[in-house]
């Protein structure tokens, strides 16, 4: 394959984790790439607003793409997070049956996940259950040691930093406006940040991947976003559960229930809860569904308190079943039968995480068939995270003090982040500026004050080392500035 | 390791007045530990005046109040730190200090924790809605106003009544925006009574109680909010609600006592107080850790938190020359009408102060002390209000030989 300037051979549209872990994938080859993403950063749709689970896979039908793509990507996950320097826990789950007859359920789920070729699923009896999970309440439980947590926002952002150091293009701050077939057979795609050439296309848009299909092929498919509310618990609950936990998925559901998972970090999610909704960007969370979330979450960890509670927030999830039918559709993961090239991804909800990485190499799979690609032998798999200074031992924290005085300096308190990694996380490859950027980097203002002592500090990092106009200081890109100027004495001053 | 007889956590109103109090008394070997560039603490920001009235006998803006101290801690030589954290703290009484020059190990005879407090959060109080830009706490537009010079919007609802909430109501009109409301979901304000006359009334700006923030609206910045008013069971009263656009959100919905250090060491807190349970002289569980101000619990004057620092000190006194006679210990238990008592529990029978909030606003009430069916004290309370700390000493006289203590209101 051979490209020029503004030419790409391969444009994928939509910078979430499916989308960064494809453009990691091609890049092993020797193939020209560009990442087309319409927010000021990777990984703001789905993909950082889901539960973090590398799933183990029971939960999908025998001989469906969920099933397979997801016990592949469980089984790679460990490595792929240790190349990219992701935090990856295999803390295992357990289904917690409430009631006898959801007994017969947990055995349902068993026999489909051996199916599936999981490891190690059993049963296990109130005691048992009792001594993995004390606060847990259950008359039995399945119980899968394979499933592991991620951090979805870090690994995105690990997966496209790692691909653009591989040669990989990214545009942010990139939204597609339409595509056009041309004579030559190529595709030319038009942006608000002008057009693009491109031998292929990925449709990777996630809630959007509808719209983009739509672009080259009428109504084919149909996304319908189904929210999923979700509450952050303080840190100092984490001693509550040690594992995931959840409970057993009722026929029909689109959701795996609301459930309680431990974080990478130390938190512990509850939720999500599943709502249809009309607007794809409604990100709002509601006071009904928060009320249930903390019901439904007593059921099984009565100790659970609403004093614990740091933050709410919900995802979408990008669903092709309509709210009248409810459940799961496979996911799409074809080239279009008419549009030659054009190669969609739809409706990749859960196991989206877990799958990203066997997606990305079946997409690799499509066009390497058609292609016959070269290997890229200067892809190097490894890249270096952001190291976190409150992990280190006190010896290590001496030493990189010494190093650099910028460790010795805290700048969010709750989360004992030092300047030294907010500046990392502000000098990151991909250029993104806006807090939340800073935020998923470093995890400044992720804590119990939710920024109460460090956005001011923040500002001033952004403001005087990297010479930040007021205006340019936003919480989530262009449209979400912060500051409408100095008071009044300033600009008398000026 | 370095070895000091005092260590004071926090620079602020109360560690600063703590340090002085210290030296006065003799005790010369502190080391006051503060994270920010100045010593001061939260009182840089607070350029309104209104400090310094009990303490002082003078009216002061927050920055001047802190200068009086400043200028105490810089003729005494007491030595500090700045742009120091504390990290660890363990029931040992060691800590570990980060800054730009490395890390440093401390141990002291006794550790006086005056860590402030933090504010409640949009996340904390689980308001529904969007998550745009435009959504504060008050403390941080006081901030990005005060200390930066940053404006951060035109139009502006305040969410909660609390005092920090009224002085920015205020603040933020004197630059020129407009401050729609004030709404308290309470049936009664919970900053001062002398803030809503000067911060709110003053300036026409409305105060709404029983009423609430029910959604929140905007993709990047804040478009909006709806307000709603609450019946008597805390519900939505029908047909209430109301949208109304603004471009900010400021919240003053409360302050919890930082105790993240003191539960590192191993801490007994108070779910009432958010702080630790103390004795009569701010000795937490663990001999030799002692604590004041808005760590221990929140005060709504700061003249409140530097006199409490004082108060302490006469235990860390006695602590250092083993002087601290502990007596069996007694439950300070609490009954009804009150929401907290400082101290939870009395273990020498000095003379003590005991500090309370009421539960809710009231007119002739009295505050009763018992031992058993023994009325110890009684004092009477024109009025009561849940933003106002009540202050009553008892005498080691009334306290001798009390099996038991109870107050409550009557």
């Amino acid at each position: 394959m051979k490209a020029t300037n503004n030419h790409y051979d391969v444009v994928i549209i939509g910078g979430g984790v499916v989308g960064c872990a494809i453009a990691r994938e091609l890049s092993k080859y020797k193939v020209k790439i560009a990442v087309l993403e319409k927010e000021a950063d990777v990984g703001w749709g789905i993909s950082c607003r889901n539960s973090g689970v590398v799933h183990a896979g029971f939960n999908y039908k025998p001989g469906t793409l969920r099933a397979q793509l997801c016990v592949e990507g469980n089984k790679s996950f460990a490595k792929l997070c240790q190349e990219l320097d992701v935090p990856y826990k295999k803390i295992g789950k357990v289904v917690v049956a409430q009631k006898k007859e959801e007994i017969r359920e947990l055995k349902k789920l068993k026999a489909q996940g051996e199916k599936n070729k999981v490891d190690g699923l059993q049963i296990i009896d109130t005691a048992e259950l009792k001594k993995l999970e004390p606060n847990v309440k259950g008359v039995a439980a399945l119980y899968s040691p394979e499933t592991a947590i991620t951090s979805p926002y870090l690994l995105t952002i690990a997966l496209a930093e790692n691909a653009l150091r591989n040669g990989v293009s990214f545009f942010l701050n990139t939204e597609v406006k339409s595509i056009a077939k041309l004579r030559n057979s190529d595709f030319r795609i038009n942006t608000n940040q002008g057009e693009f050439i491109s031998s292929y296309v990925i449709n990777s848009a996630g809630l959007y991947s509808d719209r983009v299909a739509h672009m080259v092929e009428k109504d084919k498919y149909r996304i319908y976003p189904c929210r999923g509310e979700y509450y952050v618990l303080d840190k100092n609950a984490s001693w509550l559960v040690n594992r995931l936990v959840y409970p057993v998925p009722q026929a029909g559901s689109g959701g795996l229930g609301v459930h309680i998972t431990p974080t990478v970090d130390g938190n512990i999610l509850l939720g999500p809860s599943n709502e249809y909704i009309k607007q794809k960007d409604n990100l709002s969370t509601t006071s009904q569904t928060m009320k249930m979330l903390s019901t439904e979450a007593q059921k099984f960890l009565p100790l659970i308190s609403s004093r614990d509670i740091i933050r709410s927030y919900s995802g979408i999830r990008a669903k092709q079943a309509p709210s009248s039918e409810g459940g799961y559709w496979d996911f799409v993961i074809e080239e279009s039968n008419s549009v030659n090239n054009f190669i969609n991804l739809i409706g990749i909800e859960s196991p989206g995480l877990a799958s990203s990485q066997a997606i990305a190499k079946k997409i690799v799979g499509i066009i390497n068939k058609k292609e016959k690609l070269s290997p890229n032998s200067n892809f190097n798999p490894l890249r270096k995270g952001i190291l976190r200074f409150s992990e280190q031992d006190e010896e290590t924290k001496k030493t990189l003090i010494k190093q650099d005085p910028d460790y010795g300096e805290i700048v969010c308190r709750c989360e004992q982040v030092t300047k030294k990694e907010i500046l990392e996380a502000i000098n990151n490859p991909l250029g993104a500026k806006s807090l939340i950027s800073i935020k998923y980097r470093s995890r400044a203002m992720m804590g119990r004050c939710q920024g109460g002592y460090c956005l001011t500090r923040i500002i001033d990092i952004l403001r005087n080392e990297f010479g930040l106009t007021l205006e340019e200081i936003n919480l989530k890109g262009d449209n979400s500035y912060l500051f409408i100027g100095y008071r009044s004495d300033e600009v008398n001053k000026l | 390791m370095k070895e000091r007889e005092v260590i004071i956590i926090g620079g602020g109103a109360a560690g600063l007045a703590a340090a002085v109090a210290c030296y006065e008394k003799g005790i010369k070997d502190i080391l006051i530990i503060e994270r920010e560039s100045h010593l001061g603490g939260i009182l840089n920001q607070c350029i309104h005046d209104g400090f310094g009235l009990e303490k002082f006998k003078r009216i002061l803006t927050g920055p001047e109040y802190a200068q009086q101290y400043i200028d105490q801690v810089m003729e005494k030589k007491i030595p500090f730190l700045l742009n120091s954290m504390v990290i660890n703290l363990t029931s040992q009484k060691e800590l570990l200090v980060v800054n730009r020059e490395g890390l440093h190990s401390f141990h002291a005879k006794v550790i006086i924790l005056a860590l402030g407090c933090r504010e409640r959060t949009r996340g904390a109080i689980s308001i529904p809605g969007a998550r745009p830009a435009g959504i504060y706490t008050a403390g941080v537009v006081q901030n990005l106003i005060n200390l930066k010079n940053y404006m951060i919007g035109k139009r502006i609802i305040v969410l909660g009544s609390g005092d920090i909430g009224l002085i920015m109501a205020r603040r933020l009109t004197l630059e020129g925006a407009e401050v729609l409301m004030v709404a308290e979901k309470l049936p009664y304000s919970s900053g001062l009574p002398r803030n809503l006359n000067q911060c709110l009334y003053d300036f026409d700006i409305p105060l709404l109680l029983n009423h609430t923030v029910v959604d929140i609206r905007g993709n990047g910045c804040l478009s909006g909010v709806t307000i709603a008013q609450l019946g008597k069971r805390g519900g939505i009263v029908p047909g209430s609600k109301r949208k109304i656009s603004c471009d900010t959100l400021l919240l003053s919905v409360g302050l919890i006592p930082e105790n993240e250090l003191s539960r590192q060491a191993g801490i007994i807190l108070d779910a009432r107080t958010g702080g630790p349970e103390v004795d009569e002289r701010g000795q937490t569980n663990i001999p030799g850790i002692f604590t004041c101000g808005n760590s221990l619990q929140v005060h709504d004057l700061v003249d409140n938190a530097s006199l409490e620092a004082e108060y302490i000190i006469e235990g860390v006194v006695d602590y250092l020359r083993g002087k601290l006679k502990t007596k069996e210990e007694i439950k300070v238990s609490l009954g009804e009408g009150l929401r907290y008592v400082v101290p939870q529990r009395l273990v020498n029978h000095k003379d003590t102060i005991f500090s309370f909030r009421v539960i809710q606003p009231g007119k002739n009430k009295n505050l009763v002390f018992e031992d058993d069916k023994r009325m110890i004290k009684k004092k009477f309370l024109s009025r009561v209000n849940p933003a106002e700390m009540i202050r009553i000493k008892l005498t080691s006289q009334e306290l001798k030989s009390i099996k038991s203590i109870k107050v409550r209101l009557k």
